[in-house]
C-alpha cells in the first residue's frame, strides 16, 4: 500500500448515522454524541452542540484511544473496546465502531453510566453494521472516494496555491 | 487517509511534520498559527512537557480554500522528536496523507537527522505505507545558522534517492523549485527518485508556507 486509503461517505450514510445516534441519545438520556475517525477527524456530531473546539476535541480523542489501544496490548489485552472518563458533573464514554471510528458520548448527572453503557452497546452494533456496509465492496478496506471528485481540477489546485 | 464528507462538503487530509528533536517542527506550526487568519484555522493544541518539549503532538487545523465546492481542510500534526517517544510518534503517523521531514541543518545534528529519517521509514513500513509513494517533502531548517551544513551534503545524507522500478515513471521530472535539478532522473543506468526539498528559517517564517503549500498541493493532486 502506497499510503493510507481514502474513504468517503454519502449524504444517505450520514443521515442513517445521525438517525441511529439521535435515537441513542433519547434512550440513554445523554447530551451529545460525536463520531471521530481513528485518524482524528470529526465525522458527525448529534445532540447539544458542543461548547468546545470540536476539531481539537476529535484529534485528542483519537490520540487518547490509540494510546489506550497500545496500553491494552502491553497488558496482554487485544483491545480496550470502550473507555470511560468520569468527572464530577460531566463524563464521557468512548467506544470502538468497526475498528475505524470512535463513538464519543458526553453525558451528565441526568443519566447513569450503566444506562449509557447499555444503550451504547446497542448503538455500536447498529453503527458497526452501517460502517461495514459502507466499507463493503472494496474488500476489507474503506470505500474509495468517488472517482473524479477532483479529476481535472489540477488548474484549480494550482490556482489555490498561487 | 483523506476523508471526503459529501454531507458537509469537506475534504479532510492529515499532514505530519516529522524530524529530530529541537529541529523546528513545532515552530513551523506556531508560525502558521500566527500568520493564518483566525477564520481559516482552529485552535492549536500542544501536548508538551513543562519545558515545552513536545510530549505527544501539536495539532493545528487549517482551511486552505475551496475546490469544486469542497472545503479543503488540513490537519497539521507534529510528532515528538526525541528518540524516547517512539511509541507515541508512531501513533501520530496513522492515516497520514503527506509528510514534511523537518531536518536540522546544523552539522552537529546530522546524525540525529539520519537516525530520525531511518525511524520514519521504519515506522511507515510497519503500517504498510511506502514513503516513496506518498506526498513527502524535506525541509532543511535553520539555514541562517553559521554551522549549517551545505544543502548538497544534507541532500546526500537524507535524500540520496530511491530506485524507480515502475517503467511508467521512468522519465525525467524536473524539480520545479530548483532549476537544473530533477526529482526523477537516470543516474549511471539506474532510475532514481528524490523527495522535493525546501530551505527554511522557521523562526523567521522563511520557507514555512512554501513547505506547507508544496506538500498540500501534492496531497490534493493524489485525489485528482
Amino acid at each position: 500500500m502506497a499510503g493510507a486509503a481514502s474513504w468517503s461517505f454519502s449524504e444517505n450514510d450520514f443521515k442513517q448515522i445521525q438517525q441511529h445516534l439521535q435515537a441513542f441519545l433519547r434512550d440513554a438520556n445523554a447530551r451529545c454524541a460525536l463520531l471521530v475517525d481513528r485518524t482524528g477527524q470529526l465525522v458527525a456530531t448529534v445532540g447539544d452542540p458542543p461548547q468546545f473546539d470540536s476539531a481539537a476535541f476529535a484529534s485528542l480523542t483519537a490520540a487518547d484511544f490509540s494510546a489506550n489501544d497500545q496500553l491494552a496490548k502491553m497488558v496482554g489485552e487485544h483491545e480496550f473496546a470502550s473507555l470511560v472518563h468520569q468527572g464530577q458533573k460531566e463524563s464521557m464514554l468512548l467506544a470502538d465502531v468497526a475498528k475505524r471510528v470512535i463513538l464519543v458520548v458526553l453525558f451528565d448527572q441526568r443519566t447513569t453510566l450503566g444506562l449509557v453503557k447499555l444503550k451504547g452497546k446497542a448503538v455500536v452494533e447498529r453503527l458497526t453494521k452501517v460502517f461495514e456496509e459502507m466499507f463493503k465492496g472494496v474488500g476489507a478496506g474503506p470505500s474509495a472516494p468517488q472517482k473524479g471528485l477532483l479529476e481535472g481540477a489540477e488548474d484549480e489546485i494550482d490556482k489555490l496555491f498561487g | 487517509m483523506s476523508m471526503i464528507n459529501y454531507a458537509s462538503r469537506e475534504i479532510n487530509c492529515k499532514l505530519v511534520y516529522y524530524g529530530p528533536g529541537l529541529g523546528g517542527k513545532t515552530t513551523n506550526l506556531e508560525h502558521i498559527y500566527g500568520k493564518v487568519s483566525p477564520n481559516t484555522r482552529g485552535k492549536m493544541i500542544s501536548l508538551a512537557t513543562e519545558t515545552e518539549r513536545t510530549l505527544f503532538f501539536d495539532f493545528l487545523p487549517v482551511d486552505l480554500g475551496t475546490i469544486r465546492g469542497f472545503k479543503t481542510r488540513f490537519h497539521l500534526y507534529t510528532v515528538p522528536g526525541q528518540v524516547y517517544y517512539n511509541a507515541s510518534r508512531k501513533l501520530i503517523l496513522k492515516g497520514v496523507d503527506g509528510i514534511v521531514f523537518v531536518a536540522d541543518s546544523q552539522i552537529e545534528r546530522m546524525e540525529a537527522n539520519v537516525e530520525s529519517m531511518q525511524n520514519l521509514y521504519d515506522n511507515m513500513s510497519e503500517y504498510g505505507y511506502d514513503l516513496t509513494k506518498i506526498p513527502f517533502v524535506i525541509q532543511y531548517n535553520k539555514r541562517d545558522l553559521p554551522n549549517a551544513a551545505p544543502v548538497k551534503d544534507l541532500q546526500a545524507s537524507l535524500n540520496p534517492g530511491w530506485p524507480v522500478d515502475d517503467a511508467g515513471q521512468q522519465k525525467v521530472v524536473p524539480d520545479p523549485t530548483h532549476p537544473g535539478e530533477n526529482l526523477v532522473e537516470k543516474v549511471s543506468n539506474e532510475w532514481v527518485g528524490h523527495a522535493a526539498y525546501l530551505e527554511a528559517v522557521a523562526t523567521r517564517g522563511d520557507g514555512v508556507f512554501d513547505t506547507l503549500k508544496t506538500v498540500s498541493k501534492m496531497v490534493l493532486k493524489t485525489l485528482s
